[in-house]
């Protein structure tokens, strides 16, 4: 067998000794999952303050002289586009692949520990190069999130100077970190498992990264592909997708290029994307729940098949983002019906997450809170996408709040809800020490709340038609005065929000300053990054030898185990039953 | 199929103690550079697919001009060709250990990618000598785009190149070099075909 010496790297045995080799150019994967995790969190936070400076345009037009319409754009277009790739993408994959995949297949690093280092600082120059456009003349693009041309190239958008070239550039070389990154990823969750640890018995949390992955390294090239025919658009005068227009009284030198096929492009890797998010996300929420349900994932078979599918249906929804743009009423039909079909497997996840916590022996931690918390905003952000799947209801509602609703239920907050379950689950792990559980407590019940107060009545307001995009809302007859209120409520909401994500940021770094130390196995989870020899691991994970598997990852409440969990590397023979009688698992 | 075997099993089930379960010996062959090469040529097949695509599509629109197609270019594939075939030549001669075939096969393989890159350049130059510019219509600059990616991805495959070949010339043993050259012969023969597919699309559109 090849594949042990492949996880058992011998060389990863010998410890960096420099304080640059350690926790600079580091080639250990932990080590690299935090850099990734810190990168991102910070880049978020950049994000978050643009939300909140959005907001309070939106919520009290006219007070801030400050914002003015082109501001706002670029507000909107760096939240975005922060959030969705340099964020929740980087963090996900980067962050808790990196960390996870090694400790929870029982190898002792990445297959290609260089290769990794070298993603990260990729990525790192990337989100230098994204931040940099907020300092040159003109400052950032305006475009909106998805960068459609004409506008995004073309004079009088905010940044079309040069902000949307950095733009396009930094998406390039997240791509090439991304890509870097994600072919490890694959090849170790493949080739470097140990023993024992077939397919089947990895935790979900590793399928969930894997499949995302996969999906990653398949459309991530189409937004590349787009980015670079844009970039030959605005440098060097070709017409891809730029039409024949006039612009500010000028007629520019392009011809009949096609506005359209970038949007087929940018959103045949955008759809995907979704799930490059969720997918890790429902992964690292599966372990989450179990662990602090004390019963075994519900239809584990079935959670790793609604990966697969989810991942393979995700390639052929893209065009639900483009019924406004136009197309075949064939096409349309077509998209709504694989869109719906989406649906059905992510519908048998909903399902057994509510029933693996039916009658679990249930600790509500501050992790299991924010996992039950992912269930409610990820159910809610579900059914208004049933909603918007439809041609015929998503016409009307596409270019008003309801939409922001909708993908703040489902890809913002839901996923950011399992980040910080996450996030609080494995933090004893990562830094060996506990975080204090009532600053958790408070943060989760006002993140929670707060991102109600601040998505629901947005619904609301997608109904009476208010519409997205607009920096300010002007005297319209459709819109009531009631409707201003509910704007400003929502914006003191999101104030709220943001304010109490400092909690988070405090309880960490305090934590890890002065926090407790930390039991090895606080949770008593079942996985093998739990059954490390050293809190927090150290080079190599695993001490002398790889840890060998014997069973899944979710033999929790066992009935006559004295234990209430079976961690997956300890034999049977040596897991103690209240009878004395042998150990032979669940019996059917 | 023993990936499809394998998520039909029932990992709940009471399993026993042998940790040497079936379906999780992976055979020799299966180096994790082999996997990552694969899924690297698929992610750049993805990226010249989704080009190609978009050529057709674009294609359709009414301002595309097809442009003529220069000689040039059946000598660069041939040239590309005969490189293909003295790689696969090499990594048998590695199969055989034989230490001066490698050194030879290496460095021709190497010179003929460079002469097929030079004669690239020179089919750019000829066209756009002859007024096809890179922006004057949607065909020349698919041309032009879809070339030259090409040839970045044979300058990157020649970085690799540089440093087996640097090995093998500085006495490395043949085992020791064995699978880099084999990449290499996977990835040159890998972009023949993507370089016969874009030929194929330049020439019939």
């Amino acid at each position: 067998m090849s594949y042990i010496p492949i996880a058992d790297q011998t060389d990863e045995m010998h410890d960096p000794h420099t304080f640059i080799a350690k926790y600079v150019w580091s080639q250990d994967h932990k080590v690299i999952a935090i850099q990734y995790g810190t990168v991102a969190v910070a880049v978020g936070l950049v994000a978050l303050v643009l939300s909140a400076l959005m907001r309070l345009q939106l919520g009290f037009p006219d007070s801030f002289a400050f914002i003015d319409p082109a501001e706002y754009y670029q507000y909107v277009t760096m939240h975005g586009m922060i959030m969705v790739v340099y964020l929740l993408t980087a963090l996900f994959l980067g962050g808790f692949g990196n960390y996870l995949i090694p400790l929870q297949i029982g190898a002792r690093d990445m297959v290609f520990p260089f290769l990794n280092m070298l993603s990260f600082w990729f990525y790192l120059v990337s989100v230098i190069i994204l931040m940099a456009s907020f300092f040159i003349p003109g400052g950032p693009t305006g475009a909106g999130w998805t960068l459609y041309p004409p506008q995004a190239i073309t004079a009088g958008t905010p940044g079309a100077d040069g902000g949307i070239m950095l733009m396009l550039a930094s998406l390039a070389v997240f791509i090439i970190a991304f890509t870097m990154g994600g072919l490890n990823y694959v090849t170790t969750v493949l080739q470097a498992r140990t023993h024992g640890m077939t397919l089947m018995r990895m935790p979900l949390s590793v399928w969930g990264i894997f499949v995302a992955t996969i999906l990653g390294l398949f459309a991530f090239p189409a937004l590349f592909v787009s980015a670079v025919m844009m970039t030959f658009d605005n440098m060097l005068g070709t017409s891809f997708f730029m039409p024949a227009m006039v612009s500010l009284g000028e007629t520019l030198d392009h011809t009949g290029g096609g506005p359209v096929l970038f949007q087929h492009l940018f959103w045949f890797f955008g759809h995907p994307e979704v799930y490059i998010v969720a997918l890790p996300a429902f992964g690292l929420v599966s372990d989450v729940l179990s662990c602090h349900a004390r019963k075994n994932i519900f239809g584990y078979r079935m959670m790793v098949w609604a990966i697969v599918a989810i991942g393979g249906l995700s390639f052929i929804v893209w065009a639900h983002h483009m019924y406004v743009s136009g197309m075949n009423p064939y096409f349309g039909f077509f998209f709504a019906f694989t869109t719906l079909i989406i649906a059905v497997p992510t519908a048998i996840k909903v399902y057994n997450w509510v029933l693996t916590l039916w009658e679990g022996n249930i600790r509500l931690t501050v992790p299991m809170l924010f996992a039950c918390g992912f269930i409610f905003t990820f159910v809610h952000g579900g059914l208004t996408g049933i909603f918007l799947g439809n041609v015929t209801v998503d016409l009307p509602l596409s270019d008003t709040y309801f939409v922001i609703a909708h993908f703040h239920m489902v890809m913002g907050v839901s996923p950011v809800m399992v980040l910080f379950a996450a996030l609080y689950h494995w933090f004893p792990k990562m830094s060996g020490k506990m975080f204090n559980v009532t600053l958790g407590k408070i943060h989760f019940w006002a993140t929670f709340f707060g991102t109600y107060a601040i998505y629901l009545p947005m619904h609301y307001l997608g109904f009476l038609g208010v519409p997205r995009r607009y920096y300010s809302m002007g005297t319209t007859d459709f819109i009531p005065e009631s409707a201003n209120t509910l704007n400003a409520n929502i914006t003191m909401a999101a104030i709220w929000v943001a304010v109490f994500q400092l909690v988070f940021i405090f309880n960490m770094i305090w934590s890890v300053w002065r926090g407790k130390k930390s039991d090895p196995n606080p949770w008593e989870a079942t996985t093998l990054e739990w059954q490390t020899p050293d809190n927090p691991p150290c080079h190599g994970n695993w001490g002398a030898e790889l840890p060998t598997v014997y069973r899944w990852a979710y033999e929790y409440s066992v009935p006559g185990v004295v234990d209430d969990f079976v961690p997956q590397n300890i034999p049977a023979k040596d897991v103690k039953t209240v009878d004395g009688s042998p150990y032979i698992g669940h019996e059917d | 199929m023993s990936f499809l075997k394998s998520i039909f099993e029932k990992p709940w089930d009471y399993q026993g103690d042998d940790p040497n379960l079936s379906g999780q010996e992976i055979g020799e062959s299966l180096h994790p550079k082999r996997i990552a090469l694969r899924m690297f040529l698929a992610v750049i097949f993805v990226v010249f697919m989704l080009f190609i695509v978009a050529y057709f599509i674009r294609m359709e629109l009414e301002d595309w001009r097809p442009m003529p197609e220069s000689n040039l270019l059946w000598v660069n594939t041939g040239l590309l060709f005969i490189c293909s075939v003295i790689m696969q030549w090499t990594r048998g001669a590695v199969h055989k250990g034989l230490q001066n075939p490698v050194k030879y096969g290496m460095v021709a393989s190497g010179v003929i990618t460079l002469a097929f890159v030079y004669g690239q350049l020179s089919a750019w130059e000829e066209m756009n000598n002859a007024g096809y510019y890179l922006a004057s219509n949607p065909a020349n600059s698919f041309f032009y785009v879809l070339t030259g990616l090409h040839g970045l991805h044979i300058l990157g495959g020649l970085w690799v190149w540089t440093r087996a070949t640097f090995k093998v010339l500085s006495g490395a043993e043949v085992k020791a070099i064995r699978l880099s050259i084999e990449l290499c012969s996977v990835y040159w023969h890998f972009l023949l075909l993507v370089w016969l597919g874009i030929f194929a699309l330049l020439s019939y559109t």
